[in-house]
């Protein structure tokens, strides 16, 4: 074989390099504009800015930072064709269940009173909220993987069981004061006068994480390879079954992630809690960019998705309109956002 | 020319013509991107005769039968359905004209019930304008009983054997009051019994006076139940005879008798001691008791006809459908293999048949689609991909196979099927295999393209690689092996050295 050098710029075979910008480009022009949109009604209608306003970023960031935290594992369980609904229903029971191992001991009607499980340190809740996250995802991977029942199946039954587990854990009470360390983890740290939510900064990280994860490692590869063919990733050695209850697994971890933030943050934890944030997350998955078929999707991408959701929320409540037209209209966006993607995914695969 | 509407008013009126020929087709020419599949072929079904096809696979049968029915429309020539000249558009207008066909992969709906299956799209309905199911029962129950069939009507079609379903198919097809019946290979899946029962009502039906084209590569039921045979080679039409004043021989001459212009640049390499050993492997219901050696250095080719369990083989050595029993043996060395996994950790590699089905990842791009075997084993330190010296060694691989592709970050599904067939080879010999398996590893591509993987073949050939090459291609396999095993209904029929091999041999091996 000979010794190949290539020069930048010039292709393989001579033949003319396409420039391909990266996919997130488009719908970081939608962003772009739907918040130009509310800029612009804002001095119409109220005038003020939309943009320019501390508080309003902060609020944005912070609603989404959960339902972002959930996204970005449902991205991976998408890019391998599989769908998570049981995300939500999971933050609900695991919140009650690291709540109740974060109560203070002076509450008279704590969970776990009678057993001394009071004042711990706040690492044991938080512990137990991944691993049984973790585990609740395992449970999914491996009846996916296994039965081969279709992912939406399977996680809808999960769904539905780990809402009744939430309500059976406390026979349907809320769990109520907890320790100042555990709600440490919801509370904002002002950052040169801006106050940043610490559940916004674990959303960075993990978002951080999971795109070195999906991009540099062989885990990765190995999930959009699932997805897009999985005939051929079987034949090429991957061991599907393995990966997809890696997959699901980590997809749980996540959820327990967010369920602990959302305990951290309400200071409470209560049955009905995250409920419609599966629905939520995969939204932004699809909003950014990712493909329900599986093989296509970035964080990057999901990232942009959940900041979109956020943005649209936070625009009708500036707006004053009202909680109803919020619903119907995002809906809308939710639709016409991947229509254009694949309109233009259409147009590019015709041109190239 | 009569529009096929004209002519579907014509036949419901029932002043049909009564011509000596139901279907004549002259001059018929289709070309597809690359290739000519249709070379101005003709063929003429009498009426009240079974007329069998015959040719290998590739010779042309399927695209002729495919312009017949309506899924095709030819680049040129004439088509005269009893005696009247017309052009179809599409498989709807054929079925309307009287022309149906019987697909070798069966069209039903496994959920709805026979009934509902046969008179889809045409049931009988009450003053209501609702279905009338007992109306449509009665009219199945006396279709099945002019064919002599015994299937309830009101049974799921995913309940029936694959046998029934094919009865079904062949109701439906005469449901329509069709002249022309077209059987692809009807009997592929079917025991001797379930044979009998068809060829039955096929003689029900050549009574009735309906003309069938029957394709097959059985030559036994062709003197059973065929009256005339065509025989086509190389999509191009060559002769036509009474069934009872041909012979067997005869045929298979007719159907292999090319020359072999193409140049196959097999070398003269040294055969090394003997790599890899399978001693009756054996695949329940698929093939049986198959053994056979390869040696370091050796072309292994493997004819047999579609559907013979060739590839069959190939995908349990490689882990893909683990075997029932039999031995593998590599460098003397008893291992087991029951999944890809543990066929690549042992040297093997595998070129699958079908390169959009098990092949490609269409939505990746090229540098994703030649890695993503090779991450099994190398090329990752603690989970991260080593991606610049991965990238590095894919790109030099690419251009050593000459992949024409601006970059490696170009889609796969916008390369040439020969491209992106190198792309697979690629991706297999960045594992170094030390066994490598190919099927069908120029189906559907180009003549350079051809040449080029056949040259590189001979080159790992020559570094020691242990090839196994499946093919339908008798010049691919006879210019490229040096010993060829052909298989037949899941059994070795034979293990032929490369200077005894010839097309007639194979041929009568690989079709009894």
């Amino acid at each position: 074989m000979t010794d190949v050098q290539q020069e930048p710029g010039k292709s393989l075979t001579g033949l003319t390099k396409v420039r391909r910008l990266p996919p997130e480009v488009s719908i970081l022009l939608v962003l772009f504009g739907i918040i130009l949109v509310f800029e612009v009604l804002g001095w119409l209608i109220i005038g003020q800015s939309f943009i320019a306003n501390k508080q309003r970023i902060s609020i944005i960031v912070l609603q989404v930072a959960v339902t972002g935290i959930i996204a970005i594992g449902v991205t991976q369980v998408i890019i391998t064709a599989g769908v998570d609904l049981s995300s939500g229903s999971m933050v609900g029971f695991i919140a009650m269940v690291a709540a109740s191992l974060a109560q203070v001991s002076t509450n008279e009607r704590a969970v776990y009173l009678s057993q001394g499980w009071v004042d711990l340190n706040p690492l044991w809740a938080i512990a137990v909220g991944l691993l049984l996250g973790a585990f609740l995802g395992m449970i999914n991977g491996f009846i996916i993987a296994k039965t081969k029942i279709p992912p939406f199946i399977a996680t809808l039954g999960m769904m539905v069981s780990a809402r009744g587990l939430a309500k059976w854990y406390t026979l349907g009470q809320p769990v109520a004061l907890l320790t100042d360390s555990f709600s440490w983890f919801g509370h904002s740290f002002p950052v040169m006068g801006f106050p940043v939510p610490r559940p916004v900064i674990v959303f960075l990280i993990v978002a951080v994480i999971f795109h070195v994860m999906l991009t540099y490692t062989r885990y990765g590869k190995f999930t959009y390879a699932i997805g897009a063919n999985p005939q051929a990733a079987r034949v090429s050695g991957i061991n599907i079954s393995n990966h997809l209850i890696k997959v699901y697994t980590i997809a749980g971890l996540l959820s327990g992630l967010a369920a602990v933030m959302t305990a951290a943050r309400a200071e409470s934890a209560q049955p009905g809690m995250g409920v419609g944030y599966e629905l939520d997350a995969i939204a932004s998955c699809v909003i950014g960019g990712t493909s329900l078929g599986g093989g296509v999707g970035r964080i990057t991408g999901t990232f942009i998705g959940t900041i979109i959701l956020g943005v649209v929320t936070s625009g009708f409540t500036f707006l004053q309109v009202g909680a109803y037209y919020q619903e119907i209209v995002k809906g809308i966006i939710i639709i016409a956002a991947v229509v254009i993607d694949q309109y233009r995914q259409n147009r590019r695969r015709k041109t190239s | 020319m009569v529009s096929p509407s004209t002519m579907k008013a014509v036949r419901e009126s029932g002043a049909v013509p009564n011509a000596e020929y139901v279907l004549e087709v002259e001059d018929v020419r289709k070309e597809f991107p690359g290739v000519l599949a249709l070379d101005n072929v003709q063929f003429k079904l009498r009426r009240g005769t079974v007329h069998a096809l015959m040719g290998e696979n590739g010779a042309g049968k399927s695209t002729l039968m495919k312009i017949i029915a309506g899924i095709y429309t030819p680049d040129s020539g004439t088509f005269k359905l009893r005696g009247v000249d017309i052009r179809l558009k599409s498989p709807l207008d054929a079925l309307e004209n009287g022309i149906a066909m019987i697909h070798q992969e069966l069209n039903l709906m496994g959920p709805m019930t026979v009934a509902e299956n046969i008179w889809i799209r045409r049931e009988p309905k009450n003053s209501w304008g609702l279905i009338n199911h007992g109306e449509m029962r009665l009219r199945t129950e006396e279709l099945f009983k002019r064919l002599n069939i015994d299937i309830d009507p009101m049974v799921e079609v995913r309940m029936l054997s694959v046998a029934n379903r094919q009865m079904v198919e062949i109701a439906k097809a005469v449901s329509f009051n069709s002249d022309v019946l077209i059987m692809d290979e009807p009997t592929s899946a079917l025991t001797e019994k379930e044979v009998t029962h068809l060829f039955q009502i096929i003689r029900v039906l050549k009574a009735e006076g309906k003309g069938i084209i029957y394709i097959t590569h059985k030559m036994s039921e062709l003197f059973e139940i065929a009256d005339e045979v065509s025989v086509f080679r190389d999509g191009k039409y060559i002769t036509t005879k009474l069934s009872s004043q041909v012979t067997r021989d005869e045929i298979i001459r007719m159907m292999v008798g090319r020359d072999i212009t193409q140049m196959f640049p097999k070398e003269t390499v040294p055969i090394g001691k003997v790599k890899l050993s399978v001693k009756g492997l054996t695949l329940d219901g698929v093939f049986k008791d198959v053994s056979f050696d390869v040696r370091e250095g050796e072309i292994l080719g493997i004819a047999g006809l579609v559907g013979s369990g060739r590839s069959n083989i190939a995908e349990t050595l490689f882990g893909v459908t683990p075997a029932s029993s039999g031995t593998i043996e590599i460098d003397g060395k008893l291992i087991a293999i029951k999944s890809p996994g543990q066929a690549m950790a042992n040297g093997l590699a595998f070129l699958t048949e079908d390169r959009k089905d098990t092949g490609c990842f269409l939505l990746l791009d090229i540098q994703d689609n030649t890695q993503m075997a090779v991450l099994q084993n190398r090329y990752v330190s603690y989970g991260f991909v080593q991606q610049k010296q991965l990238s590095k060694d894919s790109s030099i691989m690419a251009q050593t196979l000459r992949v024409r592709t601006p970059d490696m970050q170009e889609p796969i599904m916008n390369l040439s099927g020969g491209n992106q067939q190198k792309v697979l080879i690629a991706r297999w010999l960045l594992t170094k295999p030390r066994i490598l398996i190919l099927d069908e590893p120029t189906r559907g591509i180009d003549v350079g393209a051809k040449a080029e993987i056949h040259r590189l073949v001979s080159q790992l050939a020559g570094q020691g690689v242990a090839v196994i090459m499946i093919s339908s291609e008798m010049p691919e396999v006879l210019g490229m092996s040096d010993r060829i095993m052909v298989v037949h209904e899941g059994r070795v029929t034979g293990l032929l050295d490369r200077k005894d091999a010839n097309q007639v041999k194979i041929m009568e091996l690989a079709s009894h």
